[in-house]
């Protein structure tokens, strides 16, 4: 690393987040997704689109698009693989765990968020820390609409 | 090249003294403020002026009829003299306080917008107005009916004033213009824009949120009719706005809150309004605020605010000079530092601006980055935002190279373009 030991901007920038940003996994969009969603934050700019193909309750492939800084399009980068082959439910926990590590919530399971712990040193710049869950956000507002879809599919 | 010393017309180390916050260390670096465009630093004399207040003058305005009471009223009503000298107003009872410049310019579009912009009527702004010189219009054109067009910016980022007679026409009611624009920088040929609003009967609105603080604004020389800009961007406190209006039209319009302090005579029946400008300070104001932006307007008067001037020009040149420098780096707005207020605004295509700004933040430099509150700017460049450093009195050549050390380390850091 070409930075001196700078602590705060190496907990922020972890060698696995600026791999994330500069090779960004699942980029682009799905053809025919199950559900989909666009999300943005109107202050910085971020704008993150996310695309999920869906069956039988379970995530088959994700996709996304942004345009932002590096917290935020490797965040999405890093959801998009941690979301695949999981259950919907398993999605849900999943995103509070996260929630709660960048909240700052005690006894969060480290171990179980994987390679997302790294995103945990945002923590430290907490103007940043809409960035890292804006893919998320967005993620979660695809799967509401997609419910909202289904529900009045079923009364139709 | 870098002088070997600060070529400036005061002495910048001993100003430094006068402010405490730049003693501090942020992420155990030395300060280096640069975004005075946002807020700036206080000098001590600020400091203590509102402590001085609280401890010996405070009481309300205007109504008391002991001693803390009149001697609260003529601090308050000092400060209102020295903004009318500061920007050579016909008189303070052309100064009107408000609680920022957003207020002050809310103020004109509803008590004087409401009453002289109709349906089918025209207000004309600039596509770099902040927000707040831009909503506050659009509300009250979609409320009447009313329509708002733009003069466009080139890709110099000026304003692009060829076909300035197609937009500004007899329709037009009120023309409004920022000075200095807070996102590039740029000053803009007020002249031109107030006389093409003057003739066709139009009134010209000036944003002077960023230039009063850095340059000479005279009033009367400029022939505008309304002005507005804050304190906290000149060395006083927040929670302070100026807003100059010529006499008439401050006799001529309606309150924009009613409450205390603006009445004259209030029954069951109605109520009839005060002299201006008291008409229009509805409530107890932000009286400690503005007794110590007297104070502020000490300090700066004392500086002298061609050499302001002077200081932030040589500080933008230099550091217009070395960002150009930086490879593949772009700057917005006028490449000439005659052109552009003490602000240099700037991107690596690749590198987020949010990113720029926090490897800066470890460096202990504050700049801001984003869209600085002029969305419809950015999107004319197609960019989320920009990294923007802007200067003031304080501020060094050695704090240029700070920055521009920063940068380059940001770039260092990001490397290339993602894949």
């Amino acid at each position: 690393m070409l930075l001196d030991r700078d602590l705060d901007l190496d907990d922020l920038y972890r060698e696995i987040i600026l791999d994330h940003y500069r090779n960004p996994r699942n980029r682009g969009s799905l053809e025919q997704p199950t559900a989909s969603s666009e999300g943005d934050n109107p202050l910085c700019g971020d704008e993150v689109k996310v695309d999920l193909d869906i069956r039988d309750g379970r995530i088959l492939d994700a996709r996304f698009e942004a345009k932002g800084c590096s917290i935020s399009q490797a965040s999405a980068s890093m959801m998009t693989e941690a979301v695949k082959g999981l259950s919907l439910e398993e999605v849900e926990s999943l995103f509070q765990m996260f929630k709660d590590m960048m909240y700052g919530a005690d006894g969060v399971n480290l171990e179980a968020l994987g390679d997302l712990e790294a995103l945990q040193g945002v923590r430290k710049f907490p103007v940043r820390v809409k960035c890292a869950t804006l893919a998320w956000n967005t993620l979660e507002q695809a799967l509401e609409e997609l419910g909202r879809q289904t529900r009045s599919g079923m009364k139709e | 090249m870098r002088p070997s010393r600060v070529r400036t017309a005061f002495d910048v180390r001993a100003i430094r003294r006068d402010f405490p916050i730049l003693s501090r260390q942020v992420r155990g670096k030395p300060l280096v403020y640069l975004d005075n465009a946002a807020t700036t630093q206080k000098p001590r004399s600020v400091i203590e002026a509102l402590v001085h207040f609280y401890e010996h003058q405070n009481a309300n305005i205007h109504r008391a009829i002991h001693t803390l009471g009149e001697e609260a009223t003529v601090a308050y009503e000092g400060t209102r003299a020295k903004v009318s000298r500061f920007i050579n107003a016909p008189g303070p009872e052309s100064i009107v306080f408000t609680r920022s410049a957003t207020e002050a310019l809310n103020l004109v579009a509803s008590a004087w917008g409401r009453a002289n912009v109709r349906e089918g009527d025209e207000i004309v702004l600039t596509q770099m107005e902040h927000h707040s010189n831009m909503v506050p219009w659009q509300r009250l054109a979609q409320e009447v009916g009313a329509t708002v067009k733009y003069i466009g910016v080139t890709d110099e980022g000026t304003l692009d004033l060829n076909g300035l007679d197609e937009i500004i026409t007899e329709k037009t009611k009120l023309v409004g213009v920022t000075q200095v624009s807070n996102a590039f920088g740029t000053i803009n040929p007020l002249d031109r824009i107030i006389d093409a609003a003057h003739q066709r009967g139009a009134l010209a609105l000036v944003d002077g949120a960023q230039s009063v603080p850095h340059m000479p604004v005279d009033v009367q020389a400029l022939g505008c009719d309304f002005l507005a800009f804050s304190a906290h961007k000149m060395l006083g406190p927040t929670g302070v706005g100026v807003l100059y209006a010529r006499h008439e039209l401050l006799e001529a319009m309606e309150p924009y809150q009613g409450g205390g302090e603006m009445i004259r005579r209030v029954r069951l029946e109605g109520a009839t309004w005060n002299d201006v400008p008291w008409k229009f300070e509805a409530g107890t104001p932000n009286i400690a605020g503005v007794v110590a932006f007297g104070t502020a307007l000490d300090y700066l008067s004392d500086l002298g605010m061609d050499d302001v001037r002077a200081h932030e020009r040589e500080l933008t040149a230099y550091a217009l000079d070395r960002l150009r420098q930086l490879e593949g780096i772009v700057i917005y707005g006028p490449q000439e530092a005659s052109q552009r207020g003490g602000v240099v605004s700037f991107n690596y295509p690749d590198i987020h601006p949010h990113d720029v700004g926090t490897i800066l933040d470890g460096e202990g430099i504050a700049i801001r980055a984003g869209n600085h509150c002029a969305q419809p700017l950015m999107h004319r460049f197609d960019i989320a935002g920009t990294a923007r450093a802007s200067f003031y009195i304080y501020n060094t050549l050695e704090e240029v190279d700070a920055l521009i050390e920063g940068i380059k380390k940001a770039r260092a850091f990001f490397g290339h373009a993602p894949g």
